[in-house]
């Protein structure tokens, strides 16, 4: 079991979906729900079991079915890896629990789809493989498209069908960077061919950066980056709130991707190649925080500007990833646990406080009331000032490491006042929403609002991301430190590569 | 047998990409199907092109390279699966949306005059 446990996170989720889809749990909800409940509790469990091995005895190498690296499939689990992977089993749990207050009604296999989804991610995660890394975006894309599809009506089969066909011109230019990279490397392990990278000569050299870029192509169609974000606003609002909550670990899935892949195969040591697309992510970050400003300061309704928010938060991590130094990517990685859950957390509650208010649902206008102002009043506030980057929560903290770690960077001049104004407009956005929702009232009520009131269940999954901004701010000192030490394992070229294909000796 | 492989391949992507940018989804499934194919073509060929030769280390001195095989047969099986689906998401569009178009409606170009 405990040699195997590199493994329980993606066999875990795929064993719950099997188990979901059986006949005895098909037919009874509670029995349904509270076995999916459980089944995502003990996978979020084995993550934070797994996490706490690795930062114990360093990186664990996993090659399934005992084929060693580079013949067969690794998974590597270090500590980046390890705390994503935590971090999207924790958001499966949070969303299993607050769709069982009836969101998983609305359509047919919610829970089986939401485990499939965990498997996918989280083996993106975990795999140390390029074509594993295809296939496992395949899993969690296709779970994706159903989830997306759950419970819609017409708005939301035109999104998911440019969600999807996107998505396949992704893939099909995803296999032609993997199969330009192969015909050059002659390998697909991610350790092995930034050691091959190193040794390219000639033409091949040319060949292998049209791999590479043509990978920052599709990892940027995963990760919503600026030319090719314009799918995501529509996705992220028309799909349901739960499902948007679950999906803002999938941007983050583009992200990881580029960390890896341009930190570890074109990093330092890659000779010509090194840090190709470095001058290529530094503009289009920065463009892309721009026009997400501009969404955010556009949105008619609370979903749009979390799903405007989602796509700031990618630029500004692209940025830091583009810096290429440990102090910027252990930045990167503390900043993308608290967007992860501030955004997850910002979705929900714009399912709250729609349901409460009839008609004008999550709409930035005038209109009826809350029925529990106190309750979501203050979950919006700590999810605002997190989001928005204010003393004191986790956003604030994050804030400050990025700018300090891109202190020495090449584009300082222009990132340093561009962020700071996108946070002006990010405020101004935020704050305008938050005070009209709560404080602007109709006078006459139009129409009788039915009185809701928010469902245990719900209120459990929103208290656990609301906490998770305040959290971040008490635990500070040992999550940096975590960050400081993922981004060093990052880093350390010559260190992964020697324990991925030779076993550590 | 390079020069016709790779023509081959680059008239699929073509006529695949022409394909999807009519927008209209019967049209753009079909493109997604041609450049699936050029896909599946390309990654065959990143083993390099031979003929007659063992996939297995040893039997000769030159050998096919298994791998590429494989992973063609990997991308087939999902771009098969992912084809099913977008199939079946069209139709919906279509009964959902009342056009076959890939934004739900044609876009009118006479509406400026009539404003």
């Amino acid at each position: 079991m405990i040699q195997n446990l590199t493994f329980l996170p993606v066999l875990l989720p795929m064993l719950a979906g099997v188990i979901l889809l059986m006949p005895p749990l098909g037919s009874k909800i509670t029995s349904r729900r509270i076995t999916s409940v459980a089944l995502s509790a003990i996978t979020f469990l084995a993550s934070v079991v797994l996490l706490l091995k690795v930062q114990a005895d360093g990186i664990q190498v996993y090659a399934i079915g005992d084929w060693s690296a580079p013949f067969g499939i690794v998974l590597v689990a270090d500590q980046l890896s390890t705390l994503l992977v935590c971090l999207t089993t924790l958001l499966g749990f949070v969303c299993t629990l607050y769709a069982s207050a009836g969101d998983d009604e609305k359509g047919s296999f919610f829970h089986p789809l939401v485990h499939f989804l965990i498997l996918g991610v989280n083996g993106a995660f975990l795999t140390g493989d390029a074509f594993n890394l295809f296939v496992f975006f395949e899993v969690l894309l296709i779970a994706s498209y159903s989830l997306l599809m759950h419970g819609g009506d017409k708005k939301n089969t035109r999104a998911a069908l440019h969600y999807v066909i996107l998505n396949l011109v992704g893939s099909a230019v995803f296999l032609i960077a993997l199969g330009v990279l192969y015909g050059v490397l002659g390998t697909l392990n991610m350790a092995d061919m930034a050691q091959k990278v190193t040794l390219l000569q000639g033409d091949d050299v040319y060949l292998a950066k049209i791999g590479g870029l043509l990978l920052l192509v599709v990892f940027a169609l995963k990760g919503a980056l600026l030319p090719l974000h314009l799918w995501l606003p529509n996705t992220y609002s028309s799909a349901m709130p739960v499902v948007a909550a679950l999906f803002a670990i999938m941007t983050k899935v583009g992200v990881y991707s580029m960390m890896r892949v341009y930190t570890l195969i074109f990093g330092d040591k890659a000779g010509e190649l090194s840090h190709m697309a470095q001058s290529w992510l530094w503009w289009l970050a920065l463009a892309t925080i721009t026009l997400g400003v501009m969404g955010v300061l556009a949105s008619k309704d609370l979903r749009k500007l979390t799903a405007n928010l989602v796509i700031v938060s990618v630029g500004t991590l692209v940025a830091l990833v583009a810096v290429q130094s440990v102090e910027a990517s252990s930045a990167a990685i503390y900043y993308l646990v608290h967007s992860t859950l501030v955004t997850a957390a910002l979705f929900i509650l714009a399912d709250l406080i729609g349901r409460q208010r009839g008609n004008v649902a999550d709409g930035i206008t005038a209109g009826p009331p809350v029925s529990q102002p106190r309750l979501l009043g203050v979950c919006f506030l700590i999810a605002g000032i997190a989001v928005i980057g204010m003393p004191p929560l986790s956003g604030f903290i994050g804030k400050v490491w990025l700018l300090k770690a891109t202190l020495n960077a090449e584009y300082t001049m222009v990132f340093w006042p561009l962020y700071l104004l996108a946070s002006l407009a990010i405020m101004i956005g935020v704050t305008k929403a938050g005070s009209t929702i709560f404080w602007h009232h109709q006078d006459k009520v139009i129409e009788s609002v039915e009185q809701t009131r928010v469902h245990p269940a719900q209120l459990t999954a929103l208290i656990i991301l609301v906490s998770g901004a305040p959290l971040m701010t008490i635990f500070a000192g040992p999550l940096s430190e975590y960050a400081i030490g993922a981004a060093t394992q990052l880093h350390d070229f010559n260190n992964t590569i020697k324990i991925i294909l030779l076993g550590g000796n | 047998m390079e020069l016709l492989y790779a023509s081959c391949v680059g008239l699929l992507v073509s006529c695949g990409v022409f394909l999807i940018l009519r927008a209209r989804t019967f049209t753009v499934v079909l493109g997604l199907t041609m450049l699936s194919y050029a896909v599946n073509l390309f990654l065959f060929s990143s083993g390099r092109l031979s003929l007659n030769q063992a996939a297995v280390l040893g039997y000769s001195s030159e050998y096919a390279d298994p791998l590429p095989q494989a992973l063609v047969l990997t991308a087939i099986v999902i771009g098969f699966a992912m084809t099913a689906f977008v199939v079946i998401l069209a139709i919906r569009g279509r009964s959902d949306l009342g056009s076959d178009h890939v934004d739900g409606e044609l876009p009118d170009e006479n509406k400026k005059v009539k404003v």
